[in-house]
C-alpha cells in the first residue's frame, strides 16, 4: 500500500484541511493576538497594549453580569434538561406497566409518539423558535398573558421579557423548551441498549421504579448523561445563547442589562461598538469558561466505566 | 451504537395476553398497586402535559397565520374568522421570502456537497494512513468543535473581508464547510475505521490506485455513514443563525432565518405582522415535513455524534 501513498495523502487533506485552518484555526489564533491590542477593527492601524485590554475587562461590569449570566446558563440549562429528560425517556422506555405475559420493562403507551413529537423543536431553527416566544412573551397582546387572562388570573400579568427579574429565566425556559427532545431521544437510544435481564434480576429483588432508576439505568447511561452534558454547556454558552438573547430580548441584552451573555457581548462589542480588540479579550475568556466547564464535567463526573 | 426508537415497547402487545392467574389480595399490595396507579397517572400525565407543551406552540403560530393583523392582538387564542391565505401570498413576495429561501437553498445545497466531499476525504486519509501528523490534524479538527465560534468570527469577518468574500453566497458557503469540517471529520472517521479492510486491500492488489479505490470502494461503504452525518449538517446549515448574522449582511442575500429576524424587527413600523407569521411557519414546513419522513435517519444522525 506503500505506492504513492505520501502523494495520495497530502492530495486529500491539502484542501480540506487548508479550508479549516483559514476560515476555523488562523481566525482563532488572530483572536488571541488581537485582544493584546487596541485594534479597533474599523481601521487597520493598531498597537500593542500588553494586558490593557484584561484589566479593563476585569472592571468592567457588564462583562461580570454577562460572565454570570453565562455560567447560570451553564449550570443550569443542562440541569433541568437533562433531569426532564431522563425522566422523559425512563417513563417512555422503562416505565410502563408491568403486564404479565409482556416482557419485564416496556415504556408506556405510545411511546413511539413521545419521542417523534418530543423531537420536532430540535429540528426547528433556534431562531424561529425564539421569535415565536417572543409573541409569546409579549405582555399586552402575548399569548401567555392572554391565556392567564382566560382563566381568571388578570392580576397576574408578568411582563416577561420586559422584566429585569424574568427576562433570563424567560430565555432559559426557551432554551429548554427546545432542547429536551434531543436528550429524551438520545437517552432512550443508551436505555433501549441496556440488557432486560438486569431489569429482571432487580424486580427480582423488589426494587421499585424509583430504585431501578438510580441503581440501573442511571449508572449504565452514564456516559451518554455526561457527554450530553458538556454539549449541552457548550451550546450553552456559546451559539444558542446568542441567537435567543439577542432575537428576544430589548437592547438586545435585556432590560438593564439583564439578559447579557458573554456571546452576545463579544458581538456587540466587535460589530456594534468597533471595539473588536476589547471583544476578542471577552472572547478568550469564553474560551477559557467552555474549557474549564468541559473540563470540570469530565474530571467530576469520571466513575468507574461499567461494562455491560 | 444506532439503535434508535425500537425500544421493547413497540414490539409488546397492547393487552396482556398471559395466563390470569387468582391472587388472594392482601391489604398491602392493593396499597402498592394503588401508589403504583397514581404514580402512573401522575408521570403519564407528565409525558402528555410536555407533548401538549411543544406541538401548542407550532400549531398556535400556524393558526396566527391565518389570522389578520387586529385578530392576533385582539385575541390571540381565538380561532381565525376565515382563512387569510393572502397572509401567505404576501410573505412569499412582498416580504422577500422567495428570496430568502433561494438563497438559503443555494448556501445550504453547496455548503452540504462541499461538506461531504472534503470531510469524506479528509476522515478517508486520517482513518486509514500512517503518517507523521496524523493524530495531530485530527485533533485538531476535534478541538474545533468545542471552541466558542463567536471567538474566531471578530477576526474572521476581516479574513473574509479581504478575500472579498464578505456578503458572497460563495464565500457563506466557504465558511459553512469549514465550520462543519470538525464533527463530520470527527463521524466519519470512526466510520471509516469500523469498514473492514479486506476490500479495499484486494481492490489495491487487482491494481486500483488510491483515490480510485476511495471514489468506487469506500464511498459506496460508507453510505450509511454520509447519510447520518449529512443529515445533520443539513439542519444545523438550514437553521444556522449565528454565521450569517455576521458574515452576511447584504439584505439582498439574507438566508431564511435571518430574514425572519430583520422582517421582525421591521415590523415595528411597517406592521404587517400575519404576513411574518405566514413566513413563521412556511419556514417550518419543510424542515418538519422532512423530519417527519426522514424520521428515523433524522435521529440517527442526530443522536450519533454524541454517543460515540
Amino acid at each position: 500500500m506503500q505506492h504513492g501513498k505520501y502523494r495520495f495523502i497530502v492530495g486529500f487533506l491539502a484542501v480540506p484541511l487548508g479550508l479549516y485552518a483559514l476560515f476555523v484555526i488562523w481566525p482563532f489564533i488572530q483572536s488571541i493576538y488581537y485582544s493584546f491590542t487596541d485594534w479597533t477593527g474599523l481601521s487597520p492601524e493598531f498597537e500593542m497594549v500588553g494586558f490593557a485590554n484584561y484589566e479593563r475587562m476585569f472592571d468592567d461590569d457588564i462583562f461580570w453580569k454577562s460572565l454570570q449570566h453565562s455560567l447560570l446558563f451553564a449550570l443550569v440549562l443542562p440541569l433541568v434538561t437533562i433531569g426532564l429528560a431522563l425522566f422523559f425517556a425512563f417513563m417512555i422506555n422503562v416505565g410502563g406497566k408491568r403486564r404479565r405475559g409482556g416482557p419485564v420493562i416496556s415504556g408506556v403507551r405510545g411511546s413511539s409518539f413521545y419521542k417523534i413529537v418530543y423531537f420536532f423543536p430540535q429540528v426547528l431553527s433556534i431562531a424561529i423558535v425564539a421569535l415565536l416566544f417572543a409573541f409569546a412573551y409579549n405582555p399586552d397582546s402575548g399569548s401567555i398573558n392572554s391565556l392567564l387572562r382566560g382563566i381568571g388570573l388578570d392580576s397576574v400579568q408578568p411582563l416577561w421579557l420586559g422584566d429585569p427579574g424574568l427576562a433570563l429565566w424567560c430565555v432559559m425556559a426557551v432554551l429548554v423548551w427546545s432542547t429536551v427532545g434531543f436528550f429524551v431521544v438520545l437517552f432512550s437510544a443508551g436505555m433501549a441498549s441496556i440488557p432486560a435481564d438486569l431489569y429482571e434480576a432487580a424486580l427480582l429483588d423488589g426494587a421499585g421504579r424509583a430504585s431501578t432508576f438510580f441503581r440501573i439505568t442511571l449508572p449504565l447511561l452514564w456516559d451518554t448523561v455526561q457527554s450530553g452534558w458538556v454539549y449541552m454547556g457548550i451550546l450553552a454558552l456559546g451559539a444558542e445563547s446568542f441567537a435567543v438573547v439577542q432575537i428576544m430580548t430589548t437592547g438586545p441584552g435585556g432590560p438593564d442589562y439583564s439578559t447579557t451573555v458573554m456571546v452576545l457581548y463579544v458581538y456587540q462589542k466587535a460589530f456594534r461598538d468597533g471595539q473588536a480588540a476589547y471583544a476578542t479579550t471577552i472572547g478568550v475568556a469564553l474560551l477559557v469558561v467552555t474549557l474549564a466547564f468541559a473540563a470540570l464535567v469530565m474530571r467530576l463526573g469520571r466513575r468507574e466505566r461499567l461494562e455491560y | 451504537m444506532k439503535t434508535t426508537d425500537s425500544t421493547p415497547s413497540d414490539m409488546v402487545p397492547q393487552q396482556s395476553g398471559g395466563p390470569v392467574r387468582k391472587e388472594n389480595a392482601s391489604g398491602a399490595q392493593k396499597r402498592e398497586k394503588k401508589e403504583g396507579t397514581v404514580l402512573n397517572v401522575f408521570s403519564h400525565g407528565m409525558l402528555v402535559l410536555w407533548a401538549f407543551m411543544v406541538v401548542m406552540p407550532l400549531l398556535w403560530a400556524v393558526m396566527t397565520s391565518f389570522k389578520d393583523d387586529n385578530a392576533i392582538f385582539s385575541s390571540p387564542w381565538a380561532l381565525p374568522d376565515k382563512l387569510h391565505f393572502d397572509n401567505w401570498a404576501r410573505a412569499w413576495t412582498d416580504a422577500n421570502m422567495s428570496d430568502y429561501f433561494l438563497n438559503t437553498i443555494l448556501v445550504v445545497g453547496g455548503s452540504l456537497v462541499g461538506t461531504l466531499v472534503l470531510g469524506s476525504m479528509a476522515a478517508y486519509v486520517l482513518a486509514r494512513f500512517e503518517f507523521p501528523g496524523n493524530g495531530f490534524i485530527y485533533y485538531l479538527f476535534i478541538g474545533g468543535m468545542s471552541f466558542p465560534i463567536m471567538l474566531a468570527l471578530v477576526p474572521l469577518f476581516y479574513v473574509v473581508n479581504n478575500m472579498g468574500l464578505l456578503n458572497t453566497i460563495h464565500g457563506l458557503i466557504l465558511v459553512y464547510i469549514a465550520y462543519s469540517l470538525p464533527f463530520t471529520v470527527f463521524f466519519l472517521t470512526a466510520f471509516f475505521r469500523t469498514l473492514p479492510t479486506s476490500v479495499a486491500e484486494a481492490a489495491f492488489v487487482d491494481g486500483a490506485s488510491h483515490s480510485r479505490t476511495f471514489l468506487q470502494i469506500m464511498l459506496p461503504m460508507a453510505k450509511p455513514g454520509l447519510i447520518s452525518v449529512g443529515i445533520f449538517n443539513f439542519l444545523g446549515q438550514w437553521n444556522q443563525y449565528m454565521l450569517p448574522t455576521v458574515l452576511n449582511t447584504d439584505p439582498d442575500k439574507r438566508v431564511l432565518t435571518q430574514g425572519l429576524v430583520q422582517l421582525a424587527a421591521s415590523q415595528g413600523y411597517k406592521g404587517d405582522w400575519s404576513g411574518l407569521f405566514a413566513g413563521l411557519v412556511m419556514a417550518m414546513i419543510p424542515v418538519l415535513a422532512a423530519y417527519i419522513i426522514f424520521q428515523r435517519q433524522v435521529v440517527t444522525g442526530l443522536t450519533a455524534g454524541a454517543l460515540k
